[in-house]
């Protein structure tokens, strides 16, 4: 029997492999970006360029619940919230250092994900889509009241975060990497955590949740670990906004904030990981095109988005797929 | 070993009593059948035993412990499992990942984050062994949505077997399953016998009088008939009920 | 403070049948069909266009309400016919998408054409001014006219509902859909039927309200989220969920955030109680949908979860 064991060890990796390189070939592209910027003498590449990673670090995380656990969680811009107003009120206290302020941004996430999960996952489907986001809602209205810190207007940073007391994060080459080396750690620790037994009882949930149940797990307790885990990786996102945008707003936290994450993990493909990555990346540069194009991108953005839900149900990685296999046909 | 004790208990769907104050006896060990036409309750009875199904009242004891008020999950880690008679399994895990997930449940702690699952030589090795004794072992590596429906319902017996039941609820594990698949089927059911309390529902007559130590008759979800499968076959009011003779006598 | 408590329940009133009108047709959609429609609030923003529009065109607000109705037919069964249709069979997560699509052209369409400065529509003249209520307590005749035409269509709804074929089609529908293909009922005539009446009535709604707001592209985002709340709390598919849950929400947001800080005031200093009052009036309406959830997760009318 032993024997038989060891070439198992292979299949469910073999796909995730795929993956990650995947990825690698995407962070290796983003570690080219800025000198190509420097060389184009366009610093504004840049800070587009930290945005979007900042984005495929919460695409990615909310793809570790909508991708691996299938929850629809249409409040996950509460989130990017914590993160912006954790680096926004601590810094008018005088505490600079990004550790802290992530930190502060992760126990309030983990402390809101806790109580909101818990209670959306008393429920299901549609109900479950419509309770994040109105949770989502919740917290944005409680960001537009805090008078103290521009309320619906805004607030802006005096500085930048600091890194281990240093201020190097207000060049912005500096930033755009601790925002790519972030969101290489992150993506190995979700790479971990979905290969890990949590994430194969997490997946196995998606799969078939009264098969779970009978085999002895409450889906539950994996759900709202998860879901509190994806909370918290996309208040880290929220961090590096604020200090890409050097500016704060309940406009982070939207319920079109929300949806704009749903879009980029679909559109990559859900439950990949990387997709989530290209994705925020598509969906990003996408907007920025149209942006250029006419003041009216987001009817053409609405429309796209139609159009592949109708036309392409596997998001672009699946259009390429289907144009792909139709060329070979030909 | 372990035996399992339902006292008077009742489903109703609406204003349909689909187990209608049902007592049994498991004697540790044994192998017990229930039979009983379509839509008798027979489903339904093993979903209250195994706590998918809340029960209206009565008492479930496993080895003389209450287990009414546990959930489905928690009846597992006591050592209840169950099979299903329409196939559950994780469509796009390979054979080998659906049983090993079971074995993790009884194993180990599901909370842990970071050390990859797939090379668990351990998790790994358990559940070859369930699917040794399912005889699907050949089949390890191949996605279960892709598995015919005769190693569909091999798969379903391994995996309850990887949660190490000490009662073992088999919901026609023979459905849709014919011929020399369903004689090795039996085979290996027979094999199991000794190891297991086993609660077995089954069509297949040949099969359950083969198997059985008991047999208990279920119709409109009531036990009209508990004993060995010689009195149950002999059983006047089984014969006229359940085997469809003289039904106008009874009515 | 009486007066002001009577002010602001007659207020609570009105924006509870307003809030009622768009949860109707949501809560059937949501219900008969399992679809999640985040386009139901640009009906309520195009009812508000669509009369601004032909009211300004015939100089009557009469004439904009009836001309309003037909185009809100029209609006619906284009909208079911060439999207909605399609995403019958479809995951909740592809209608989250393609109908947050629909938001987006939407709003942008509405931007194309009607501009962006808000519009306003014309009070018609018999239901301008106000009433006297108690001693010098006056109150708008136009609120008191949308609180009895929200509360006749309630009433008119509630007939339908429960007194003919359709209405137990419908409800078979929101508790079980199989029943209903098995009654051998034509679904995808059903289904853009239910459509269109929740196209209608979200469309009514954002009429009725025109006139005494100002009509602009954010007016259906506000209005959207506290309508999931209101079927989320009545139970997905039932409309007399969405009736009590619209009442209350809307009576918990307009009380709330006037007596909030008064009752607050009891307990803490005034200044706090000002701060905190306005930081948790616009939750408390998410609190109580916790509250309610918390005890029944599918909600007070739900039978599904
Ligand atoms: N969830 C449910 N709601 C309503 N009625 C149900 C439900 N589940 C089962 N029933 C009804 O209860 C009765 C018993 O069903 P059950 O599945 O337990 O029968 P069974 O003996 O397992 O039948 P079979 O031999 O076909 O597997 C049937 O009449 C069935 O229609
Ligand atoms: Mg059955």
């Amino acid at each position: 029997m032993a024997d038989a064991t060891i070439p198992h060890a292979a299949p469910m990796r073999r796909p995730l492999a795929g993956r990650v390189k995947a990825a690698v070939v995407l962070f290796a592209i983003f570690a080219a970006l800025p000198p190509v910027a420097a060389a184009l003498d366009d610093p504004f590449f840049v800070l587009i360029g930290t945005r979007i990673l900042a984005y495929a670090i919460a695409a990615m995380a909310l793809d570790l619940i909508l991708g691996y656990g299938a929850m629809v969680s249409f409040g996950h811009a509460a989130y990017l919230g914590f993160g912006t107003y954790a680096v926004a009120i601590l810094s008018s206290y005088g505490v600079h250092d990004i550790f802290l302020q992530t930190a502060a941004a992760i126990l309030v996430s983990a402390l809101f994900a806790l109580v909101t999960g818990a209670i959306s996952l008393r429920t299901r489907g549609v109900y479950f889509i419509m309770i994040t986001l109105a949770f989502g809602q919740m917290a944005f209205f409680f960001f537009i009241s805090l008078s103290a810190y521009g309320g619906d207007d805004g607030y802006g940073l005096a500085q930048r975060s600091t890194l281990l007391g240093s201020d190097m994060l207000e060049n912005d080459f500096a930033l755009f990497y601790a925002t790519l080396a972030t969101l290489v750690a992150l993506f190995w620790a979700c790479h971990r955590i979905v290969g890990s037994r949590f994430g194969r009882v997490l997946t196995g949930i998606r799969e078939n949740p009264t098969r779970m149940e009978a085999i002895g797990y409450s889906p539950f307790r994996f759900q709202l670990a998860a879901f509190v885990i994806s909370g918290c990786m996309t208040s880290i996102a929220g961090v590096f906004l604020a200090n890409q945008a050097e500016f704060v707003s309940p406009a982070f936290m939207s319920w079109h904030r929300s949806g704009e994450l749903i879009v980029m993990v679909v559109l990559g493909g859900i439950g990949t990981l990387s997709g989530a990555i290209g994705g925020a990346v598509a969906a990003l540069l996408l907007e920025e095109a149209l942006g250029a194009l006419t003041e009216h991108w987001r009817l053409w953005f609405g429309l796209f988005l139609v159009l592949m839900v109708l036309y392409s149900p596997n998001g672009i990685a699946g259009l390429v797929k289907q144009v792909a296999n139709r060329g070979r046909k030909s | 070993m372990s035996s399992l004790e339902i006292r008077h208990l009742k489903k109703s769907f609406g204003a349909l009593k689909v187990t209608d104050d049902v007592s049994l006896d498991v004697r540790s060990g044994e192998l017990h059948a229930i039979i009983g036409p379509n839509g008798a309750g027979k489903t339904t009875f093993i979903s209250q035993l195994s706590g998918q199904l809340a029960s209206d009242s009565g008492d479930i004891l496993l080895d003389g412990q209450s287990i009414m008020r546990l959930s489905m999950p928690k009846r597992v880690h006591l050592g209840l499992a169950r099979s299903f008679q329409i196939t559950q399994v994780l469509p796009h895990f390979t054979v080998l990942e659906n049983v090993a997930v079971a074995v993790q449940a009884r194993s180990g702690s599901s909370f842990r984050f970071f050390s990859p699952v797939a090379g668990d030589a351990a998790l790994n090795a358990r559940a070859m062994a369930a699917l040794g004794e399912a005889g699907l072992a050949d089949r390890a590596d191949v996605q279960a949505s892709a598995l015919s429906h005769g190693e569909h319902r091999r798969l379903e017996l391994a995996i309850a077997l990887a949660t190490e039941p000490r009662v073992l609820l088999l919901d026609e594990p023979l459905a849709g399953v014919g011929g020399e698949d369903a004689d090795a089927f039996v085979a290996g059911l027979a094999r199991l016998k000794s190891r297991f309390t086993m609660v077995l529902i089954e069509h297949d007559m040949d099969a359950v009088f083969r198997l059985a130590d008991r047999v208990s008759v279920l119709v409109y979800g009531r036990i009209i008939a508990t004993g060995t499968p010689e009195e149950v076959r002999s059983d006047p009011q089984v014969r006229a009920a359940y085997l469809g003779e003289e039904e106008e006598e009874v009515a | 403070m009486t007066n002001l408590f009577v002010l602001q329940l007659l207020n609570g009133v009105q924006l509870g049948v307003l809030l009622f009108l768009i949860a109707a047709g949501l809560t059937l959609v949501f219900g008969i069909m399992d679809v999640v429609n985040l386009a139901h609030g640009v009906l309520y923003m195009v009812g508000a266009y669509l009369i601004a529009t032909f009211a300004a065109a015939t100089g009557s607000f009469w004439w904009g309400l009836a001309l309003m109705l037909p185009a809100a037919v029209v609006v619906g069964l284009v909208l079911e016919w060439v999207v909605i249709r399609r995403l019958y069979a479809r995951s909740h997560l592809d209608q989250v998408l393609a109908t947050f699509g629909l938001v987006m052209i939407a709003s942008e369409a509405v931007k194309i054409i009607w501009g962006v400065s808000p519009l306003a529509v014309p009070m018609p003249e018999i239901l301008s001014g106000s009433v006297p209520l108690m001693g010098p307590l006056q109150y708008p005749v136009y609120r008191i006219a949308i609180i009895v035409a929200g509360l006749a269509v309630a009433a008119g709804l509630y007939v339908v509902i429960n007194h003919t074929r359709i209405g137990m089609l419908l409800r078979a529908g929101a508790t079980d859909r199989m029943m209903v293909s098995a009654l051998g009922v034509d679904i995808g005539r059903l289904f853009a039927v239910v459509f269109t009446l929740g196209a209608v009535l979200a469309c009514l709604a954002g009429a009725l309200v025109a006139p005494i707001l100002s009509v602009d592209t954010g007016m259906g985002e506000s209005v959207l989220i506290l309508t999931f709340v209101v079927v989320v709390i009545g139970g997905i598919g039932s409309i007399k969920g969405a009736f009590f849950g619209a009442i209350l929400v809307a009576l918990v947001d307009t009380l709330g955030g006037v007596f909030g800080p008064i009752l607050l005031r009891e307990v803490l200093d005034p200044a706090a109680a000002g701060q905190a009052g306005r930081m948790l009036a616009p939750m408390l309406v998410y609190i109580l949908m916790a509250l309610i959830l918390f005890a029944k997760p599918a909600g007070m009318f739900g039978g599904r979860g």
